[in-house]
This record gives C-alpha cells, sequence and structure tokens, in this order.
C-alpha cells in the first residue's frame, strides 16, 4: 500500500513538471495584461494580435509551404529509395541502411552548418529552397525507416501468388504491394510533417534573409525578451502537434490491431 | 529486373546533402585560405585546445553529464512506475509522456523562460511570502533544468519500452530460484534493462552537449557552450576553419561516447526508438 | 505408497470473475511423479502456479510438509519451477544462470562450481559452462532451465509443459531422461501438460482436469482401463462413446441390442455413456459378430490400421494389426470387461 503511494505521488510529481510549465503558457495566452504572473482577466486580443502580425503569417506560411513540399517530396522518394534497398543484395543493403541512420544521429547543428557550408560554396542563394532541401534532406530517412518495417513484414509469396495468378509485375506491385506497405508511407508522411514543423536548428541555419519558419521567428522574439503573442503562437503550435499526434497513433494503433489479427 | 535501382537516386540526394556537406567541415578544419591559395593547416585545431576552447568543451560536458545522470535518476523509477501499471491506464500514461517529446523544444524552453524570469510567476508567488530571489535566470542550474525538462522524455520511453518486453517468466523464475525483490532488481531487471538506458543515455547526452537554444535562452547571451561557440564561428565570426575543427571534435566526443554507452547495446534491442 | 509432501485444500480462484479453479483438492507424495492433465483452458497451470507461489488461491490452503504456506512468497518456498518457454536470463552464460540460485544462498564458489559440474553432467550438457544462452538450441535451453532448478536441491521441482517447444523426436527424448532424473534424485516431479501419451508414458499419478475440476486421480493405467466418465475416456486415448441404457445390473443395451458387462450400480434402465476402446473391438466374420457393418475407410498408422465401421447407424472406430479392404462386411465382437459404463456428464 505504502509503495503503491508512493508510486501515485511519485508519477503525479513528474507529470506536474512535465505539463505545469506547457499548461501556465496556454493560460497566460488568453491574460489581458502582458504580465506572467498577475491574471488579469480573459482575452483573445494576443490570438487577433498573433493574426495581425505580418512575420508571424509569413513565418506560418513558410512553415506550412516547407513542410508540406518536402515530406511530399520525401516521402515519393523515400518510399522509392525504400523499395529499392529492399530488393538490393546484403552488403549495398546494410551500407544503405546505416547511410540512412546518419542524418539521424548526426547532431543537428553539423547537419546545419554542413549544409549551409555547402549552399555558400555552391553559390546557391539561401531562402526558401536551400530550406526546402535541408528539410526534405532530414526527412527522408524517416520515411525509410517508416516503410522499411512493413516491407520486412510483407509475405514475399503474396506477390508470387499475385504474377501466379496473371497479374505483370506492375499491377501485383499496385494491387497487392502498395497496400501492405501504405500504412508505413503515410506514417512516414506524417512523422516527415511533424519532424518539418517542429525543426528549427537546420532550418535557422539553411535559411536566408526574408525567409524564416515559425521557430525561427519565435527564437528571434524570445531571444528579445518574453511577449504574450509568443504564448498565443506556441499554444496553437501545441494544439497542432496533438492533433498530428492523435492522427498518428490511431493509425498505428490500427496497424498494430490488425497485425494481431493476422498473428 | 533491376529493382534495386530505385535506390539511387536516394543514394545519389545523400552523396550531396549529407556526405560532401560532412566531408566539407572535414575538409574546412585543416585549410586555410588567403591570397596565394588553400593551405593545409592545423592552426585550427591548435586552438580549440587553448585553455578558454578548452573550458566551454568541459563545461558543456559537466553540463550534458549532470543533466544526463539526473535524467537517468528520475527518468528510471518513472520507466518502471509505468511499465508495472497495468492496462488501458498505462497506455494513456505513456501518451502524456510522449506529447511534450513532440512539441516544439523552443516551446518548452520558453515556457520556462516565462515562469523563471524577474517578474515570472515562480517570483511573484515565492514573493508572497516576502522572500526576495535573485534572478533565477541565466544560472548554470537554469541550464541543466532546463535539459532536463527537455530531454526527460528520452530517457524514460527508451528504458519503459526495453521494461515492458521483459519476459513476466524471468522475473518470476528468479524468485522461484530464491531471490528477494530487490535481487531480482539487481540481478535480472536492472542488467536487461541496460540497452534501453544505454539508448536513453545517448538521446539525452547527445543534445545536451549540442545545444545552442538552450543555453540562449535560459542561460543568457554570455553563457557559452559548444554549440554556441560553433554558431557564432559561422554566424558571427565567420571563422569557418575553426568552426568546422570544433565541429569535427563535437562530432569525435559524440561518436567516443555513443562507443561507450552501446556497450551494453549487444543485441542493439533498445535502437527501436528514435 | 509415497508419504504425503503436498496437500492442496479445496482450493479455488477466479480471473474477473471466471471460475479457474473449483475447489481443488489434491494429495500429492514424496518421490512422486505427478501429471496434472487436461485441455487448455482447464485449470491445470493456474494449479501448478498457485503451488509455486506465483499466484495467490482465492480460498483454500496449501500445505507443504504439514505446513501452510499459503502467502509465502516463492522466493521462500522450497520448490523450484520449470518454466513453459524456459525464462532463462539471457544476460548471462550458462554457467551464471546455474548458479543464480546457489549464489543467492551465498554458497561458496568451490561449492557452486562442483554443484553446476555435477547438474551439467546430469542434463549431459557437460563443458557448456561458457556458452551464452541464445548460442543453444530448444533442446539444449531445456536442459539449462532443469539444470538451474534442479541444482537447488528442491524437494518439488515443478514442470509447466516443459517440452511443448520441442520436436517430436527431441520430445520424445527428453520425456524418458526426464523420467530417469526424476528416478535418480528421488524427489517429487508435478508436471503439467495436455499431451496424453507424454502423461501416460511417465507419470506414477495422472490428475485429469477439466473446467478448473479433477475429473479423476489415478495411475496411468486406471485412467486408460477405467475411465470415470466419457470426457476421461476420450481425452486420454480414442474411443467409441455411444449411447446406452443400462437395463440392469451386469447388462446393458447400445447399439440395438444388449450386452452383458461387469458395472452394476445404477438405477434401472439408466441412461449412460458406453465407452469401448478402438483396440477393443475385434473383427470377425459377419455370422460370429455380436454387431456387424461395413468399412467404410481403412487408414495405416504405422503399427496398427485404424478402420472406421459403420453398423447398425453408428460409426466404429476399430484399431487393429489385421487390414479388412473397404465395402466389406465385417462382424464385431466385444468381451464384457471391455465395456465401460458412465454415468453421462450433465452438459451445461
Amino acid at each position: 500500500m505504502v509503495k503503491s503511494a508512493f508510486k501515485k505521488i511519485y508519477t503525479f510529481l513528474i507529470f506536474l513538471f512535465l505539463y505545469a510549465p506547457i499548461i501556465v503558457l496556454i493560460i497566460f495566452s488568453f491574460n489581458e495584461s502582458k504580465s506572467r504572473a498577475h491574471w488579469t482577466g480573459f482575452t483573445f486580443k494576443w490570438y487577433i494580435e498573433m493574426f495581425r502580425d505580418r512575420q508571424i503569417m509569413s513565418s506560418l506560411y513558410y512553415t506550412i509551404t516547407i513542410a508540406l513540399t518536402a515530406s511530399i517530396i520525401a516521402t515519393v522518394l523515400g518510399t522509392i529509395a525504400a523499395l529499392g534497398i529492399y530488393y538490393m543484395k546484403k552488403t549495398p543493403r546494410t551500407i544503405m541502411i546505416n547511410l540512412t541512420y546518419l542524418p539521424v544521429l548526426n547532431p543537428d547543428i553539423v547537419t546545419g552548418i554542413s549544409l549551409m557550408l555547402l549552399f555558400i560554396l555552391m553559390k546557391f542563394q539561401r531562402g526558401f529552397f536551400s530550406m526546402l532541401i535541408a528539410h526534405i534532406t532530414f526527412n527522408l530517412p524517416y520515411v525509410i525507416l517508416s516503410v522499411m518495417p512493413k516491407l520486412k513484414q510483407l509475405d514475399n509469396y503474396l506477390y508470387d501468388a499475385a504474377l501466379d495468378l496473371g497479374a505483370t509485375p506492375t499491377y501485383a506491385f499496385r494491387k497487392v504491394v502498395l497496400p501492405q506497405i501504405a500504412p508505413g508511407i503515410f506514417t512516414g508522411f506524417l512523422l516527415a510533417m511533424t519532424m518539418s514543423i517542429d525543426d528549427f536548428v537546420i532550418s535557422f541555419f539553411t535559411t536566408g534573409p526574408g525567409v524564416s519558419n515559425l521557430a525561427i521567428t519565435i527564437y528571434s522574439m524570445a531571444r528579445k525578451g518574453v511577449s504574450p503573442k509568443i504564448n498565443a503562437v506556441l499554444s496553437i503550435m501545441f494544439a497542432g502537434v496533438i492533433l498530428m499526434l492523435l492522427i498518428i497513433n490511431n493509425r498505428m494503433s490500427r496497424d498494430n490491431g490488425r497485425k494481431e489479427n493476422v498473428v | 529486373m533491376k529493382k534495386h535501382l530505385m535506390a539511387y537516386p536516394y543514394a545519389l540526394w545523400m552523396l550531396i546533402f549529407t556526405i560532401i556537406p560532412l566531408a566539407l567541415i572535414l575538409v574546412y578544419s585543416v585549410i586555410t585560405i588567403d591570397d596565394a591559395g588553400i593551405h593545409f593547416t592545423l592552426d585550427h585545431f591548435r586552438r580549440v585546445f587553448e585553455p578558454i576552447y578548452l573550458a566551454v568543451f568541459w563545461r558543456s560536458i559537466k553540463i550534458a553529464t549532470i543533466s544526463t545522470i539526473i535524467c537517468l535518476i528520475l527518468g528510471y523509477p518513472m520507466a518502471m512506475i509505468l511499465a508495472s501499471k497495468n492496462l488501458s491506464k498505462k497506455s494513456i500514461l505513456v501518451v502524456l509522456f510522449v506529447i511534450p517529446m513532440w512539441m516544439n523544444f523552443l516551446a518548452r524552453t520558453y515556457a520556462w523562460m516565462t515562469l523563471l524570469e524577474r517578474n515570472g510567476l515562480i517570483a511573484t508567488i515565492i514573493g508572497y511570502f516576502g522572500i526576495q530571489l535573485p534572478s533565477l535566470l541565466y544560472t548554470e542550474n537554469t541550464v541543466i533544468l532546463g535539459m532536463v525538462y527537455n530531454f526527460l522524455p528520452f530517457m524514460v520511453l527508451p528504458v519503459y519500452s526495453v521494461l515492458v518486453k521483459i519476459d513476466k517468466a524471468v522475473l518470476e523464475a528468479a524468485e522461484d530460484l530464491g531471490a528477494t525483490p530487490f535481487i531480482v532488481f539487481r540481478r535480472v531487471i536492472f542488467p536487461l534493462s541496460l540497452p534501453g538506458v544505454s539508448s536513453g543515455i545517448i538521446m539525452v547526452f547527445m543534445p545536451a552537449l549540442t545545444t545552442f537554444v538552450i543555453s540562449r535562452l535560459l542561460g543568457g547571451a554570455h553563457f557559452t557552450l559548444i554549440g554556441n561557440l560553433i554558431e557564432q564561428q559561422f554566424l558571427t565570426t565567420m571563422d569557418w576553419g575553426f568552426g568546422s575543427a570544433l565541429s569535427v571534435v563535437l562530432m569525435l566526443i559524440i561518436i567516443l561516447s555513443m562507443g561507450f554507452a552501446m556497450r551494453y547495446e549487444k543485441e542493439n534491442q533498445g535502437g527501436g526508438l528514435w | 505408497m509415497h508419504e504425503e509432501i503436498i496437500r492442496l485444500v479445496n482450493v479455488s480462484k477466479s480471473y474477473d470473475g471466471q471460475q479457474v479453479l473449483q475447489n481443488i483438492n489434491l494429495g500429492i507424495g514424496r518421490n512422486e511423479f505427478v501429471t496434472l492433465l487436461g485441455p487448455s483452458g482447464c485449470g491445470k497451470t493456474t494449479t501448478l502456479r498457485i503451488i509455486g507461489g506465483f499466484e495467490m488461491a482465492d480460498s483454500g490452503d496449501v500445505i507443504f510438509e504439514g505446513k501452510k504456506i499459503n502467502n509465502l512468497p516463492p522466493y521462500k518456498r522450497n520448490l523450484n519451477t520449470v518454466f513453459q518457454k524456459y525464462a532463462l536470463f539471457t544476460h548471462m552464460n550458462v554457467y551464471e544462470n546455474i548458479a543464480f540460485g546457489l549464489r543467492i544462498k551465498k554458497m561458496d564458489k568451490e561449492e557452486i562450481d562442483k554443484k553446476v559440474k555435477e547438474v551439467l553432467n546430469l542434463v549431459n550438457l557437460r563443458g557448456y559452462e561458457k556458452r551464452e544462452i541464445n548460442s543453444l538450441s530448444g533442446g539444449q535451453q531445456q536442459r539449462i532451465a532443469i539444470a538451474r532448478a534442479l541444482v537447488n536441491e528442491p524437494q518439488v521441482l515443478l514442470l509447466d509443459e516443459p517440452l511443448g517447444a520441442l520436436d517430436l523426436k527431441l520430445r520424445k527424448d527428453m520425456q524418458l531422461e526426464l523420467k530417469r532424473i526424476q528416478q535418480r534424485l528421488g524427489i517429487t516431479f508435478i508436471y503439467v501438460t495436455h499431451d496424453q501419451e507424454e502423461a501416460l508414458t511417465m507419470s506414477d499419478t495422472i490428475v485429469v482436469m477439466k473446467d478448473g475440476k479433477i475429473q479423476q486421480i489415478g495411475t496411468p493405467q486406471d485412467i486408460y482401463n477405467e475411465p470415470v466418465n466419457a470426457f476421461v475416456a476420450d481425452f486420454i486415448g480414442e474411443s467409441n462413446i455411444i449411447d446406452g441404457v443400462m437395463v440392469e445390473d451386469y447388462y446393458v443395451e447400445f447399439a440395438g441390442r444388449g450386452f452383458k458387462c461387469v458395472d452394476k450400480g445404477f438405477l434401472p434402465n439408466e441412461e449412460v455413456d458406453v465407452v469401448i476402446r478402438p483396440e477393443d473391438i475385434k473383427l470377425v466374420p459377419v455370422e460370429e459378430g455380436m454387431l456387424e457393418g461395413v468399412v467404410e475407410s481403412v487408414i495405416f498408422k504405422g503399427v496398427h490400421y485404424e478402420m472406421i465401421i459403420n453398423g447398425n447407424g453408428l460409426r466404429w472406430m476399430v484399431h487393429s494389426t489385421m487390414m479388412e479392404p473397404e465395402n466389406t462386411r465385417v462382424g464385431m465382437q466385444i468381451t464384457p470387461h471391455d465395456i465401460h459404463i458412465m454415468k453421462k456428464v450433465k452438459t451445461e
């Protein structure tokens, strides 16, 4: 009994530590005055101001455009790559998989500055496209690492069975293989979206003047001090991330359910 | 049919945008460029070992290590509680642990900024008791707090995912052989959880060592970690050579510490959580 | 007879309102090889886990050498378990696995060395001390699991379907080996299985369970020859189970005619199950048979033929070393003591 009470208190304290700052942040985004300590009344004015703020709106636009474009390109390229890697012989496959882990394990700051160096040396104008390329680069591994497990689960005989029943390889791929790995592709896409929206460090180094995403804008605002407007932006981002997670989680548990049914 | 050819565009992409850029850093760390052309030099690395920069490395490693240890001490019992809880409530608790991990770390850091600043909530509440605090922001401990807050889930989740996979029968076997609950923990649960602990350590230590945002926002403009130093070289002083040398050393430290932590990860059981 | 070492008194257990054990009463003797046998979900594993201390009974007592051990945790019980999938410690080598229990007892190093060596000899794995668990085959892991338990010299060894994961050939070998080990060490084995052949081969006593209740306790011969009800008869070996009417003592009617039998003590004209083993039906020329029928199918089973004979509207399974071709008319002869009469089990 004592043990279980201890467990409950410990769990409560840890969750308090994790969530209290976020909740306070959200609450004070609705605070009338600029104070971060005294509640002076409820208001939506920081949200309205946020929508009027040109810089915030432009970075919102870039965040979404880049996240969508980068994750679509990464999903297509990554899925094709995953298939290619899957059909490779053992040694090149191991090399490719390790290569795929490289950007995941490499510290963001190194990935960021290395890409920045490349763009500068290639005289590539830093801005929208350089940031897009950077995002595609760090998104690709997440797509591949989501699709690969699905390919491994794939029953090879299914494809053979389709051929046996008279399907052409393309038809068999479209009607048999693709539907089987589709959940992995979609998960990879959502993961890429989330990583892209979330990214600060790599974007920070690869962007150019006039183009910044939300994270960069928040960083430059936060460096100057705190403002309820930032609270408003972060609260909305938080809501967005939760929504995204719910979708991913829902999908994954459905996939798992399906797997269990098969077993 | 040559299906493996499908991997080639990706391989090309990775070559141009991952391998070549990393190679560039390596190259820049050992050259200088002047009017006469490009020369090989080890000056950049020599500079890295000047006391003032060594102090920055030392400080970064120290803070990252302290943060990692605190995360381990706080996180391991939490992972055990999560793994021991049963049924529906468990999955909710785990998801609640995942959510902050997916929240932008700027947001998480900024949240503490507003709490800790001079007119922030914590100072105000303590002020009611008549105690005037010196600034809570811009100290080393604030930076450590920010790191622990940001990275705690990265410790809990890998440990948790290893702990839940431990076969109940193995624990029963230990009990059956006479082990008290404490011995079961020390001789069976803990050794079996080491792969999770080592990935947890990597996942906390690495970002803690390389961050420049947490130190900048919670430690102030003059609080310098390796990350800040590298950022300055590329964005302010434009000393690419020195910046590259710093990056190379940083990568070496990471590879070494990963190798150290991975010793326990024989079967790569904890590797599933990135 | 065996002196008693363990007794379960009125043990009951339920999970989420589902009764898995109902008033189990069972005595187990010293040096006895007892098998708990039954289909999955019959409560045999739960019974074993209650003896091992991994589960607590909702009511009833577990008595070990005359003392109640209801609330004693597993690590304080003087018995050891061989788990279904072995539950070996993968982070330790063979030696460390086996030495685990001895180390806890703070035994000195030489003593441990000696015992580990002995027990490895016993399970025929001499020289395997340094091997990693994952480098062993299923059969070897099985032996290590047994060695790890036995090295503690328990008075009782619990085995939870220990051979379930092995292939047929290996299973047969291990059955003999387990029996040999048990006889040599002279300790009690409580063995859980759903494989009736395994139970018949190894046990001194078989406890047949179904739906959380004990159906029958007896020697393999008793259980095979004198099953108490149709469930036991059907579960232990194959049987022809026919509806019959016990007209009077020593006289039963089934398949449209009367038979002499050796059972008595039923109500006049009580409806009963009649059980006849396939090998107890003799095939004879039509005119000599008590019953007659047509051979419907013949399957060669290695030692004998299994024939299905359709007669009097019933299908009879007959085992015989002599084969009758399909579509032959045959007669069937059954002697009185091969006719087993059982009370009808009330179906829930």
